[in-house]
């Protein structure tokens, strides 16, 4: 067990030393040496898991204090580990998808003057992430959650030259501030009734089948409403981090950052955190069927939302963001449901064929030098095979099409949405068809018809003609391994949990924290489930279908009508009803308000004073005789006083 | 402990700007060197002090002298868990402050005011005779004049002028509060005194409405001094115009001494009055904190900029000393101290590109993180402790603030949150347009940190980071002497209760178990 410190230590450990020497090590030293921190975490991990399966499966919760972090007066916080289930799931899947593209990025970043600025980033990205999913309380969660935002601000903004990424970088981090706000006051509240921050105090202890003790039947069990508000302000968090609405506004913008960076944060580890942080707490959540359907109605209408804006994008990354805040959204539907095994399950599969997606387009990006309009690609399949063939897999995978891994957790996710509620599920269902449709288009832009690139790039153009004409190629080895082996999982990745009874191991190792009388599953009987699936896959293959022949050409303009293009104008909109007056307050304020109002006052009480004074010299006239008069008057005043309190 | 170290730290930077004044013409430039030396060996004086200080509450150190007995002053002195890392942070900035940045003209005078505005905050900070806290919070005022007049920017004499003038003016409230505590309390004990145990044990005695208006009276001249908004506007003129060292230490350190101020004479030794008075500091408070943050976000200067950010930090000391809980006033102590660290690492910082760069004005800037990405790494570490990043020292204490407030005034926390996204919005802004973005102009080629200015910066990015991952040591050493502060509410006003329900173990011991010779006896051992 001791090697859960290790799967701490070693990323910060990689962080620290490339901190110090990562401009002696260079390209690809410091590379190597962060992609063998992250391998290292992830061996870590391996090892953690199978200590823990060695137990029995109720003793599956172990402790790891590292040291006192706040100690004041009634609160205790410490820095420490919780090694359970939830927590080495996360782990392995952060790490091991982590390692990956760390080892992708040695070939990717190759060249580039940041080189080793990109790897501190990327290891001290791993290390809060780890922290964030081991952690065994709040506040020290809070502390990863902090740290994998600033690692996304430092790494959208990796290129800070470039003014749109700089921007974006902001954009990203004050927004999930926001969320953080809520995050911050949900632990307020929680400190205020429980008088504790760890898990095990507040979501009561680890016994099978009595993971909420402590909230029902507790004699400081908490009331629903206090419930509802502690799991709505956890939900704005979560909202904010893996970008629902309303805050999802950030992540596609996020792709500013180099291709690897949305794959590993913004697509497989760092926007699941919010799904994360809700399957945690889902004690509390579940003790408010208020805050549940709140969260489901969120996922749904994200998923649907962001699907639609998915399906007109030109921008290949920018496709592939829109789809990643769909899916998460499937994620907190089935969450939301009740569904929390579903949810990871979902998470876990969309990390493989995410993460595949995007560092296969990464692979494009970088063989169309890049170039990230998809109607400026066009047949590149003959070109760039494996990347081709390793992106169809992960196209075919999130569609839904069995027996890829996305099938099988969508499946899980629409069956726990069915269970709780029809429309949700029908939304979701909708869903599942237009991400085939617009992943299909996709495929069909930038790997299948004509090549559309070379009139796209002119004989004049300068930099073709310095560099060469344009040779889109297959990428180095270091890229073309996490290829592969993405391309693998993100085809069976779904053997984790099959929904037959020997197989579904992930549910059975999660069991003991979510229990089965909340499992939609159970409620669901397999005919059901039966024609529920075939529904989604039928659904799914239309979808698939309509795209490939729709976009053999690549222009259809009816397809891609403007709201669509533009996002339903939700950033427009913001920015001309929310940017425009809160600046013209805050310019009030500042130049207005403080500059003329309050320090107006003080310079009129200083113009008074100096006023006063120049009146008051008039009196010092130097006259012996003005003087004998005042003193004469004053006598005079004094005496008659003096007489009236004789008198009375 | 066998020296009288209190002592020896106030007047060994007198000593100092005796030494460097007293340095002939011709060999001025020594004066640098003379006078941060004698910083640094104060700072060895108070490492001494930091580690031989007991984790116990109550006033260690106690130096106690009849001065002028006719009028009950003594020149008492001791320091607790509240002072002592103001000392300590005091102690750490000044040689900072007179190593980093350069010194334009007349290093010798310089020194001399540096050293004898050290002297005034420590003497300040260590007071436990409300006369002797009331001539040293006086003294400070003359140095930074002289600071800000003789080395500061264009409109250098206005801004001393307006800020002595402005926190003189509060001062004479803070001078009538003194002398008529002074007056009733000698005449209820038969002795006059301004011995803070004396008058502490027995101004709770006094009538309610008295308790009230002397304690106004001390609010008027910290309010300014803190300041709390609406009485800021001196701030963002003299922290402007000042020399980067004077910025340095005026926003790190001096304003501290209206924070200590509040919370050491006013809510210790009226307690009643002052968790009356209450509901009216938490809501300046946090209006303060939006305020600052919103006015910040939008201005021109660089350095105005993060003189308004201060505006809003101070909001969330005031919010935590008057929450009235243990993580409340511990967290407003520590962020008097991370305070103290990031802003003085700030302004450091903002006076590097003045410098090079001869101009602050944010649309003049950019992309400066391309030709000095060492001060943008240091510059961003700087703003994250700022923000609030956990992990780093600005985030221990505002949590500890807003969950401390949370417990007591649940909405004032909650407001105080909202800055948190705030001071996001216009760090970030002004980072971004400052280091990021294309280069243009002399922006592409101005020089990055030296090695003497990485070097002097170094301590305050250990301490935030320190403070950030492992603050239990300075916790520990701080919330004995709040829960005795608390202890000492609930003696004086049993209607309150120490919050939350799970901290009762508290010792009392501050006074009555503090013998006046400094000697800790019984409870507090």
């Amino acid at each position: 067990m001791s090697a859960a410190y290790l799967i701490v230590a070693l990323p910060l450990a990689g962080f620290v030393i490339n901190l110090w020497l990562g401009r002696k090590l260079g390209d690809p030293g410091s590379g190597w040496l962060g992609t063998l921190a992250s391998v290292g975490a992830f061996a870590a991990t391996v090892v953690v898991w199978a200590t823990l399966l060695g137990r029995s499966a109720t003793s599956r919760s172990v402790d790891k204090n590292i040291f006192t972090w706040l100690p004041v007066a009634g609160l205790h916080v410490n820095f420490g580990l919780q090694i359970d289930p939830l927590s080495v799931t996360m782990a392995l899947f952060v790490t091991g998808v982590g390692s990956l593209i760390h080892l992708y990025s040695i070939g990717y970043m190759k060249a580039d003057p940041g080189y080793p600025r990109f790897f501190v980033y990327l290891n001290l990205f791993l290390f809060s992430m780890v922290v964030l999913v081991l952690s065994d309380n709040f506040l020290f969660t809070f502390l990863g959650w902090e740290g994998v935002g600033f690692c996304s601000y430092g790494l959208v903004g990796f290129w800070f030259d470039r003014e749109t990424a700089a921007v974006a970088a902001k954009k990203a981090f004050v927004t999930n501030r926001v969320g953080d706000f809520g995050f911050m006051v949900a632990i307020f509240f929680i400190f205020f009734h429980f008088g504790s921050l760890n898990y095990s105090a507040v979501l009561g202890g680890y016994h099978a089948g009595h993971a909420f003790g402590l909230l029902a039947g507790h004699p400081g069990a908490i009331s629903g409403v206090t419930a509802a508000a502690i799991s709505l302000l956890l939900l704005l968090g979560a909202v904010g981090k893996s970008a629902q609405i309303p805050l999802y506004m950030w992540l596609p913008d996020a792709m500013e950052g180099p291709t690897p960076v949305s794959a590993l944060i913004h697509a497989a580890t760092m926007v699941t955190a919010g799904v994360y942080l809700m399957c945690r707490a889902a004690p509390i959540l579940h003790y408010s069927h208020s805050s549940q359907v709140v969260v489901a109605c969120i996922g749904a209408a994200t998923a649907l939302f962001a699907a639609t804006i998915a399906c007109t994008q030109d921008d290949i990354k920018r496709v592939l963001a829109y789809s990643t805040i769909s899916q998460l959204g499937y994620m907190f539907l089935a969450v939301g449901s009740g569904g929390y095994t579903d949810g990871l399950f979902h998470m876990i599969s969309h990390a493989f064929f995410k993460a595949l997606l995007f560092l296969a387009a990464g692979s494009v990006i970088h063989g169309m030098r890049d170039e990230q309009n998809m109607k400026k690609m066009g047949g590149l399949g003959r070109y760039m095979p494996l990347t081709a063939v390793t992106f169809c897999i992960g196209w075919l995978a999130i569609s839904g099409i069995p027996p890829f891994s996305g099938f099988w957790s969508k499946d899980d996710v629409l069956v726990s949405a069915w269970q709780f509620n029809k429309a949700l599920w029908a939304v979701g269902l909708v869903t599942a068809g237009l991400t085939a449709y617009y992943m299909s288009r996709q495929v069909a832009l930038v790997f299948f018809g004509e090549a559309r690139w070379e009139e796209a790039r002119p004989a004049h153009d300068e930099a073709a003609d310095h560099e060469g004409a344009l040779h889109p190629h297959e990428p180095d080895l270091t890229m073309r391994f996490p290829l592969v082996l993405l391309g693998v999982l993100a085809f069976a990745g779904g053997i984790v949990n099959l929904p037959y009874k020997p197989f579904n191991a992930l549910e059975r190792f999660l069991s003991p924290l979510f229990p089965t009388a909340i499992d939609p599953n159970i409620v669901v009987g397999t005919q059901t489930k039966v024609v529920l699936s075939v529904v989604t896959t039928a659904l799914a293959v239309a979808g698939l279908v309509l795209g490939l022949t729709a976009w053999r050409r690549a222009e259809r303009p009816a397809l891609e009508p403007a709201f669509l293009r533009h996002g339903w104008y939700i950033d427009e909109g913001l920015a001309a009803t929310v940017d425009g007056p809160m600046a013209g307050v805050a310019g009030g304020l500042a130049y207005e308000v403080d500059a003329r109002g309050i320090d107006g006052v003080v310079g009129a009480v200083a113009w008074m004073a100096g006023a006063g004074g120049r009146q008051l010299r008039k009196l010092q006239t130097g006259y012996v005789r003005n003087y004998a008069l005042g003193i004469g008057l004053g006598a005079v005043a004094l005496l008659c006083y003096v007489a009236t309190r004789v008198g009375s | 402990m066998g020296y009288p170290i209190l002592n020896v730290l106030i007047f060994l930077p007198l000593a100092g700007a005796v030494v460097v004044m007293a340095i002939p013409a011709a060999r001025a430039d020594l004066a640098r060197y003379i006078g941060v030396g004698f910083a640094v060996v104060e700072l060895g004086f108070v490492v001494d002090l930091v580690v031989q200080f007991k984790t116990v509450a109550g006033f260690q150190f106690v130096s106690n002298h009849s001065w002028i007995s006719a009028f009950g002053i003594s020149w008492h002195l001791g320091v607790d868990g509240i002072s002592l890392f103001l000392v300590a942070m005091t102690a750490l900035l000044f040689p900072i402050a007179m190593a980093g940045p350069r010194v334009a003209s007349n290093p010798r005078s310089f020194m001399g005011w540096m050293l004898v505005l050290e002297a005034g905050c420590i003497a300040t900070f260590v007071a436990m005779d409300l006369f002797v806290f009331f001539v040293m919070f006086e003294v400070t005022l003359v140095p930074g004049y002289f600071v800000i007049a003789g080395w500061g920017g264009l409109r250098r004499n206005y801004a001393a002028f307006k800020f002595f003038i402005y926190t003189f003016a509060g001062s004479a409230f803070l001078f009538v509060g003194i002398l008529s505590v002074w007056f009733l309390v000698g005449r209820r004990t038969g002795h006059n005194s301004f011995d803070l145990i004396t008058i502490t044990r027995t101004a709770s005695h006094l009538p309610l409405v008295d308790q009230k208006l002397i304690l106004l009276a001390f609010v008027a001249a910290f309010a300014v001094k803190i300041p709390l908004v609406p009485f800021h506007t001196w701030l963002p003129d003299a922290y402007t115009e000042a020399p980067t060292a004077g910025s340095m230490v005026i926003a790190g350190i001096l304003f501290k001494l209206g924070a200590y101020g509040i919370l050491r004479f006013g809510v210790f030794i009226f307690p009643t009055a002052a968790i009356d008075l209450a509901p009216l500091l938490l809501t300046l408070a946090a209006i303060g904190i939006i305020y600052g943050a919103v006015v910040a976000t939008v201005q021109r200067d660089f350095k105005r900029l993060v003189a308004y950010g201060s505006v809003a930090d101070v909001g969330f000391i005031v919010l935590g000393v008057f929450a009235f809980t243990s993580q409340g006033i511990t967290g407003g102590v520590l962020e008097m101290v991370n305070h103290g660290l990031t802003t003085g690492a700030m302004f450091f910082l903002v006076g590097m590109i003045w410098e090079r760069r001869r101009t602050l004005r944010i649309s003049e800037l950019g992309g400066l993180q391309k030709s000095a990405p060492v001060m943008a790494g240091v510059f961003v570490l700087v703003i994250m402790a700022a923000i609030g990043l956990p992990g780093l020292n600005g985030f221990v204490g505002e949590f500890l603030v807003l969950v401390g407030t949370f417990i007591t005034h649940r909405w004032w926390a909650v407001v105080g949150a909202v800055g948190v996204i705030l001071a996001a919005v216009y760090l970030l802004w002004a980072f971004q347009r400052v280091f990021q973005g294309p280069a243009r102009g002399a922006n592409a080629t101005m020089a990055d940190m030296t090695w003497r200015e990485r070097g002097a910066i170094a301590p305050l990015l250990v301490g935030i980071v320190f403070l950030g991952v492992y603050p239990a040591p300075v916790l520990n050493r701080i919330t004995p002497s709040v829960s005795n502060l608390l202890a000492h509410v609930h003696s004086v006003d049993p209607h309150f209760k120490i919050p939350p329900s799970g901290t009762t173990k508290v010792v009392y011991a501050v006074p009555a178990n503090q013998a006046v010779d400094g000697a800790l006896t019984g409870a507090a051992r």
